[in-house]
């Protein structure tokens, strides 16, 4: 079937499968690798893509579902060449190590602050609950959304 | 890599056109909300539909509203919605208890009350609050509306009253004035399936639980609740003895099996104390305790 919707602004097309996952779509048709797709089975958040605002686990759900709707992935936290606060605070925190679940934790993470620019670190937890890394022990993860919550507007830095 | 197996698509643009979807295509046919118990188990090949309604565009299944003395719950508002909702904490903070520890926050955003109804999983926790709160189902299909109370919803493990070609469009709660209730459960982790969960709903009054609702999950409680412990409370004040006797009733009349989630006889324990406490913060809740 014909499958349109915007990815980071840009109209997409394709005729795939009804059965294509959304994180495929993604990945293989529209070609944004950003997005990574680990365990499958919707435990591990490095997947996750935000589906008119909202972060969801694209490795369950049909890209036929998000047809006309608008998806951001990790490629469009970057505005006009500048990196968002989020991803400035895991340079700055050093939050990643291998890197595969960088993704998700930015998705999620700039998702929590918004809707709650100050959390306490038990709120932070919590926020990334449905996300696994095996590399940082999660410390350096925490810090990093910390930094952005303390610098929202320090996304000076260019990419 | 997992993938479901080749399924048709198709987008219901309202309950009539699902229902119709639903008739044309028999028992081929599935209902998709949030996905996430209905795409896992395609991916696994336990369920092999060959048709997917995807009834995620029906405003008409949507938000949380009170109607007379009873809130109503769309089929489709997520569990994140029931988190943050007003209305349900205002009347029965349970939801947010339970809520609050199903799966994890990017889960809940597609998950669904209607899915989490129908998928009907032993260890579902809204199925035990509907329980402790006797929530009513109301079910569609070609003729009309029906209403099932939620303690004669399953027919057993992932069975409900849901036959095919039949939607269930909103649960409704009924609203006890001065009720207090609670949501207790034993994870092995973070966002996990409950080893065992249990919810109360009560009211008190001069002294005594004037009603009585106790929800059970994941521990094979006939319809996630426990009918003796209830009757044996009302009438009673809330003292600790009463409500250890009460819980030691509900899990005796539990039937768990040993999984990987434990043994059954610690199941069984659990059912006994998280009884115990949610009654026990539920009735310190309560109006007029
Ligand atoms: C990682 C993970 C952890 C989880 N942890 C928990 C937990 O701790 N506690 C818990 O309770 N749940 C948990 N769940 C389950 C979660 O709540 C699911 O979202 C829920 O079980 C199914 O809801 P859904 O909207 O995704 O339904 P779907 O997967 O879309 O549907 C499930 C089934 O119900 C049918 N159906 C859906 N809506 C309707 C309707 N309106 N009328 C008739 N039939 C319908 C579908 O056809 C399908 O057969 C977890 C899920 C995941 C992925
Ligand atoms: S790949 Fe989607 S949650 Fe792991
Ligand atoms: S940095 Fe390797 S999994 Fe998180």
């Amino acid at each position: 079937m014909e499958i349109s919707m915007k990815i980071n602004g840009a109209e997409v097309t394709h005729d795939v499968e009804s059965r294509t996952l959304l994180v495929h779509f993604v990945r293989e048709n529209a070609g944004l690798r950003g997005t990574h797709w680990g365990c499958d089975t919707s435990n591990c958040g490095a997947c996750v893509l935000w589906v008119d605002g909202t972060p969801v686990k694209s490795c369950t759900m049909l890209a036929a579902s998000a047809a006309g709707h608008d998806i951001t992935t990790v490629e469009g936290l970057e505005k006009d060449g500048k990196l968002d606060p989020i991803q400035q605070g895991f340079i700055e925190c050093h939050g990643l190590q291998c890197g595969f679940c960088t993704p998700g934790m930015l998705m999620t993470g700039r998702w929590l602050l918004d809707n709650n620019p100050k959390p306490s670190e038990e709120e932070i937890r919590e926020g990334i609950s449905g996300q696994l890394c095996r590399c940082t022990g999660y410390k350096n993860i925490v810090d990093s959304i910390h930094w952005a919550a303390d610098h929202p507007a320090e996304n000076e830095v260019s990419a | 890599m997992q993938t479901p197996a080749p399924v048709d698509y198709v987008r219901a643009t309202s309950v009539a056109d699902a229902l119709s979807l639903l008739q044309q295509h028999g028992d081929e046919a599935r209902l998709l909300a949030g996905g996430h118990s209905l795409l896992p188990m395609m991916k696994l090949r336990l369920a092999r539909p060959d048709i997917l309604v995807d009834i995620n565009d029906l405003d008409e299944l949507r938000g949380i509203r009170v109607e007379g003395n009873e809130i109503v719950v769309g089929a489709m508002v997520t569990h994140a919605e029931i988190l943050s909702s007003p209305i349900l904490f205002e009347h029965y903070p349970i939801f947010r208890e339970a809520e609050k520890v199903i799966a994890d926050p990017i889960v809940r955003n597609k998950g669904t009350m209607g899915g989490s109804m129908c998928q009907a999983d032993p260890a579902e926790d809204l199925s035990a609050v509907g329980a402790a709160l006797r929530g009513t189902v109301v079910i569609q299909n070609a003729e009309g509306r029906r209403t099932v109370p939620m303690r004669e919803f399953h027919e057993g493990p992932y069975e409900t009253k849901v036959a095919d070609g039949e939607i269930l469009v909103e649960v409704r709660y009924p609203i006890l004035p001065g009720a207090g209730s609670a949501y207790e459960k034993v994870e092995r982790r973070s966002g996990d399936w409950a080893v065992c969960a249990a919810g109360a709903c009560v009211t008190i009054s001069g002294g005594v639980f004037t009603s009585v609702g106790i929800g059970i999950g994941a521990v094979n409680a006939e319809h996630f609740t426990a009918v003796d412990a209830e009757a044996y409370l009302v009438g009673k004040e809330p003292t600790a003895e009463n409500i250890a006797a009460a819980a030691q009733m509900a899990a005796d009349s539990c039937d768990p099996s040993a999984d990987q989630r434990g043994p059954a006889d610690y199941k069984k324990h659990l059912a006994m104390e998280l009884t115990k406490r949610a009654l026990t913060r539920a009735a310190a809740a309560a109006k007029g305790a």
